[in-house]
């Protein structure tokens, strides 16, 4: 009687859990690959077989965006860990608590606001009549107007400022976890600054690094409002693609499998990223504390 | 010459003033102490001789030279910490090498190093363990051998046994001693647990409130406090407190506070109509009407019975609770029933009233 109260209990627990997972997640990207394995001969007239991809490995165009897409995002998820780190350790270790809070709060402030309207912001400051243009031209500093939208270095800039929110806040809640004798130790026992930071601090976050930059780059090589808006027409982002074959074409199969080749991919750069650096997920992102 | 001495160490923290005025000196080899109750100014002690705090004045040298000027990862004093701080993501062997390879000495002298400590703690051959797989006590002693392959010419600890079970920590407090007997080295030892401190020391400071009341032999502190303060909190004692009636030379009679006087030896500069405190240890009493002594009525208030520690406690008449040393409960008296407790005016010691805590 009890077993099966407590057995029910946990089917209930689960459900909400395996129906998001199952419908939202699952079974839509089993479609996905359904349709993307789906060659169309004609009118209403489908075969199975892996075209697409063929199709997609000849084209050169398709290809190199990928790659493009994937190494700009390698790069962003560089940068927003560089830049996230020392923003994170200042608030899990040199902050007070009182203020802790506060400086947390204010790293979550963008995200009150959509994305749509933080890249337009972007867009007010950098374009040619924007902000910063014309402000510079008011101070004799330039003599043209520029435009500071559509290159790659605005795109990596925004989409920096979009994702780093989501490396702080893992690299915070390991570095809190850190007892702060751990580093008097490091100097105790004769380390410099370097030694402590790259013996201890590092190894120390590294599940913290790991989940941030997953989750970061993951973010940015799925992401498309911030690329299409701030890199405009040449931004030549992946997701971009995908859209203008469901959207524009109509040509659903190549924008399955371009879909599924996303998946693949990204999911490819992490598996190698964790291999290079010598991380599993299993030691780190689900390490027990 | 001294391995460690601090000269007039001062520090403050803003207006509230942590460590007063401290002055010790430790000779090679030998375990000293410092034993205070929680926030007397002992760990900021200890960490301004790390080197993680500055003292606001006075100066502290290691080996005769002032550290004042030197980072704390320059200065030759290696710290054992509370929660021991083992680096969790290496195992034991890069734990014990960590400090080695920041010296940068060669790879191929660090395993046999490594090794040679690991042996000399008694735990040879744990290198590839990780610090999650060892024993509360295993721990212990990695931390030491941690510090210990450098080499130091003072190892700090502090409190290291607090997180330990009891019967470890009195097996961990044996071991210790014969660690630091083994290494010959200079240990300063930091706790607040007296007899933690009495078991291991060659001297003790007893600190209160940022300054040291007394260094000192453990027996001296225990046979010989020089203050109300040191007579209270190392080892047990029984404090009744009264007024100085009437002085004889260094002996007094004190009138307590609850009726009756008692006759005492005066231990400080205490004098005629002070608020003094009478300090009785428990083995200086007993129960019944000793010939020629100081007794005061009262009734048993209860037994508590602990082998050779056994305890009476008996309910004076005037008020107070005392507690009298009874080994294996001989005296024979059982629960309410009416007695006195004596002792020898020369073991009775009188101190002016310590400030009410």
């Amino acid at each position: 009687m009890s077993r099966d109260a407590g057995r029910l209990s946990l089917i209930l627990l689960f459900a909400p859990f395996v129906l998001w997972i199952g419908l939202l997640i699952v079974l839509p990207q089993i479609g996905i690959g359904y349709v993307s394995l789906r060659e169309k001969v004609g009118i209403n007239e489908y075969e199975f077989g892996l075209g697409n991809y063929a199709d997609f490995a000849q084209a050169a165009v398709y290809r190199n965006t990928l790659f493009r897409t994937a190494w700009i995002s390698i790069l962003v998820t560089v940068l927003a860990l560089i830049l996230g780190f020392p923003v994170a350790y200042f608030i899990a270790k040199i902050a007070r608590d009182q203020s802790r809070a506060a400086l947390f709060l204010m790293c979550l402030i963008p995200l009150w606001v959509s994305d749509l309207v933080r890249a337009y912001g972007w867009i007010v400051l950098l374009r040619e009549t924007g902000v910063i243009s014309t402000t510079l031209v008011s101070w004799g500093i330039i003599d043209q107007p520029v435009e500071m939208l559509y290159n790659d270095i605005t795109v990596v800039i925004g989409l920096v400022y979009t994702v780093i929110l989501f490396m702080i806040v893992p690299l915070v809640s390991t570095l809190q976890g850190m007892d702060d004798a751990l580093l008097e130790a490091g100097f105790n026992l004769g380390g410099s600054r370097f030694t402590v930071f790259r013996r201890i601090v590092v190894p120390y976050a590294m599940p913290g690094i790991v989940a941030g930059c997953i989750i970061t780059f993951m973010l940015t090589a799925g992401s498309y409002l911030t690329p299409i808006l701030l890199g405009g027409k040449n931004s030549s982002w992946f997701t971009e693609q995908i859209y203008n074959q469901f959207i524009t074409r109509y040509n659903w199969e190549a924008g399955a499998t371009f879909g599924v080749l996303l998946l693949l991919f990204t999911s490819f750069v992490v598996w190698l990223g964790l291999r290079l650096t010598g991380q599993s997920l299993a030691t780190t992102v689900a390490k027990e504390t | 010459m001294y391995d460690l001495s601090c000269a007039g160490v001062t520090k403050r923290f803003g207006s509230f003033t942590a460590v007063r005025d401290v002055s010790l000196d430790i000779p090679p080899g030998s375990f000293f102490s410092i034993l205070g109750p929680s926030g007397c100014g002992k760990t900021t002690l200890m960490r301004m001789i790390a080197g993680f705090d500055t003292p606001s004045e006075g100066d502290i040298r290691i080996k005769g030279e002032s550290v004042l000027g030197l980072a704390p990862n320059k200065r030759n004093v290696k710290m054992v910490f509370q929660h021991l701080a083992l680096f969790p993501m290496m195992n034991v062997g890069e734990n014990i090498a960590y400090g080695l390879r920041c010296r940068g000495e060669a790879k191929s002298g660090i395993g046999e190093k490594v090794a040679r400590v690991l042996d000399r703690v008694g735990l040879p051959g744990v290198e590839d363990k990780r610090i999650d797989q060892l024993s509360g006590g295993q721990k212990q002693r990695i931390a030491i051998a941690r510090c210990m392959v450098l080499e130091p010419d003072v190892l700090l600890l502090d409190e290291p046994l607090g997180a330990l079970d009891l019967k470890l920590r009195e097996r961990m407090k044996i071991e210790l001693k014969q660690l630091q007997e083994q290494f010959e080295t200079t240990f300063l030892y930091i706790t607040h647990d007296q007899s933690e401190a009495l078991v291991m020391s060659d001297q003790v400071a007893v600190m209160n409130a940022g300054r040291f009341e007394q260094i000192g032999s453990p027996k001296a502190l225990y046979d010989d406090p020089v203050s109300g303060f040191v007579a209270g909190f190392v080892g047990d004692a029984n404090a009744l407190g009264g007024r100085v009636a009437e002085l004889r030379g260094d002996e007094a009679r004190v009138d307590l506070d609850g009726g009756g006087s008692v006759l005492g030896r005066i231990a400080d500069d205490s004098r005629k109509g002070d608020t003094v405190e009478v300090f009785l240890r428990p083995e200086a009493l007993s129960v019944g009407s000793g010939e020629g002594g100081e007794s005061l009525p009262g009734r048993v208030d209860g037994l508590l019975f602990n082998g050779a520690n056994s305890r009476v406690l008996v309910r004076l008449d005037t008020g107070p609770l005392v507690e009298v040393a009874d080994q294996g409960q001989l005296a024979g008296v059982g629960e309410g029933d009416a007695i006195s407790v004596s002792w020898s005016p020369e073991r009775a010691r009188i101190f002016s009233a310590r400030a009410a805590a």
